[in-house]
């Protein structure tokens, strides 16, 4: 396998990564966020940090990334996921580009807006295949789990789910805590995969990026987000060559899906049953 | 005074205003066990705030409501933890899930799953048709049907006292019959309601006894029987009609 086709099945399984966590919370809980990226810089700069100065094995630091975005998405989303609806979305954004200027300007910590140079090239294509597959079957079992459909009846109606007994505040936040640990693992991935990160990678741009391919997909189904990432990443992979019209194609994919099929590629189906209605219509 | 037993629920001088605008003010009533009672008004009486108020959906402003003697507390979530469950006005079904999937949500406290099996088949024999469709999305239901899922939905929390905003809400009279024949039922089964009605006929006709909430403060309270015949409740909430039939009953 050449390094340039085991380059996009690394990129793909990180973009995988962050997608399923952010579907967790904008396709199967309802919340909008504007801001994961924001996880995805902390995560990388917390592994980048602690392989780099403190020298930890990137395993347990990898995993320290994911920790430290669910500490912070924590903190903002207690007080945060109180916001309903669109609300959120702009809290989220103002939130993820804070986070973003905090790392630009700590110039001791992160050494600021030139980005942080020298990580270790830890994302090797086992750990990220490894990565990708476990925590997906992780997250296929939580949206099947007693949670899972406490998120998709918050989604659905808040207002009936907390007549039920749910805490509807506490799940919103649960979701957007595991949705952080999913983006801080991929950012913290991105990282050993490049060797080098910079703030302005994670910049609002690439929170909409993590949005727009969950809703591509389909809200409300997690193969419909892999799908997604797939399409969307080997679409801007393909037009590398033209590298400035790219975010032009990129639009304009976007907008033919939303035209075509406005519920995303597979709507909130999951692929099997996807294929099922379709048999079912051809015969 | 000589009060033979606790109320199941008491409430006392409850006040719930939004904003500048009082809704309730000062709202007293008693709901004993093994009881059905209604609460009729008119719009805006703040029939839908009391239920809203008592389940903790909305936050009160003072008084006090008690389950058993114990203060409810003031949290949606553990309201229904302390064995109240509302159905709420217009139903609020999850139309994208299955009949099943619905009732099982309905069990989402409760920690004992062993008994979860038992109550599914507890609300199907209540609700036969509900058994016929336990598969089918609960968006293509009828919407009585949709009622019934949803009073179903609230039984799987095994309530002691289950509150119902409505239930007559948008639907056939012929329907309307029914749910309520399913309502006796459910009292027969030692569940007691506590039911906000517009359709002040078939609510009384239905209860044991009847509170008449105007403007945010009961203004007539007494066995439903009294109230069918009163002057003021016929001509206010009933029409003539209903005083003769009442009368043949």
């Amino acid at each position: 396998m050449s390094g340039y086709t085991e380059g996009i099945i690394i990129l793909l399984c990180i973009n995988a990564i962050a997608g399923i966590g952010v579907s967790l919370l904008t396709g199967f809980t309802g919340v909008f966020s504007l801001g994961h990226a924001a996880y995805m810089a902390l995560g990388a700069y917390t592994t980048a940090i602690l392989t780099v100065q403190y020298s930890v094995h990137w395993f347990p630091a990898i995993v320290a990334g994911g920790v430290m975005a669910m500490i912070v998405a924590y903190f903002i989303g207690v007080p945060t996921l109180k916001l309903m609806g669109d609300y959120f979305a702009i809290a989220s954004l103002g939130l993820g580009e804070a986070i973003r200027l905090i790392l630009e300007n700590w110039q001791s910590v992160t050494r600021g807006a030139r980005g942080y140079p020298g990580i270790d090239p830890y994302t090797t294509l086992p750990v990220a295949v490894g990565a990708f597959l476990i925590l997906t079957l992780f997250m296929f079992n939580f949206i099947n789990s007693r949670y899972g459909r406490a998120c998709k009846a918050c989604r659905d109606d808040y207002i009936a789910a907390s007549l039920l007994g749910f805490n509807t505040a506490n799940i919103r936040v649960l979701a957007l805590v595991i949705s952080a640990f999913y983006c801080g693992v991929a950012g913290a991935l991105l990282g050993g995969f490049l060797s080098f990160i910079q703030p302005v990678m994670f910049d609002m741009m690439k929170s909409t990026e993590l949005t727009a391919v969950v809703v591509f997909g389909g809200l409300g189904s997690m193969s419909g987000t892999l799908i997604g990432t797939v399409v969307i990443t080997l679409v801007t992979e393909l037009f590398r060559p033209i590298s400035q019209y790219r975010m032009l194609i990129y639009g304009a994919v976007l907008v033919v899906i939303m035209v075509l099929r406005p519920e995303g590629i597979l709507g909130n189906r999951e692929l099997p049953s996807f294929f099922r209605r379709l048999v079912r219509r051809d015969s | 005074m000589t009060e033979e037993r606790t109320p199941l629920l008491e409430v006392t001088d409850l006040k719930v205003s939004y904003g500048a605008i009082a809704a309730l003010r000062g709202v007293a009533l008693k709901v004993y066990e093994g009881e059905i009672v209604c609460v009729i008004g008119s719009n805006g009486a703040g029939k839908s705030t009391l239920m809203n108020a008592i389940i903790g959906q909305v936050s009160r402003e003072a008084g006090d409501i008690r389950i058993q003697g114990a203060p409810l507390e003031r949290r949606n979530y553990q309201v229904v933890r302390q064995g109240v469950s509302l159905v709420p006005e217009g139903r609020r079904i999850f139309a994208p899930l299955t009949v099943v999937e619905n009732l099982t949500m309905g069990a989402f406290p409760r920690t004992d799953r062993s008994k979860i099996g038992e109550d599914l088949e507890w609300v199907y024999t209540l609700f036969p048709r509900l058994r016929e469709r336990s598969s089918q999305y609960a968006g293509t239901l009828s919407g009585g049907e949709q009622q019934m899922l949803a009073i179903a939905r609230a039984l799987m929390s095994r309530p002691r006292l289950l509150l119902l905003d409505e239930p007559s809400l948008g639907l056939a009279p012929i329907i309307i019959k029914d749910i309520f024949r399913e309502l006796r039922r459910i009292n027969d089964e030692k569940v007691t309601i506590l039911l906000v009605e517009q359709n002040a006929r078939q609510a009384l006709l239905l209860s044991h006894r009847g509170y008449v909430l105007q403007t945010g403060r009961v203004v007539l309270e007494g066995d439903a029987k009294d109230l069918l015949v009163n002057p003021e409740v016929t001509a206010a909430y009933l029409g003539t009609g209903a005083a003769r039939s009442a009368k043949k009953a």
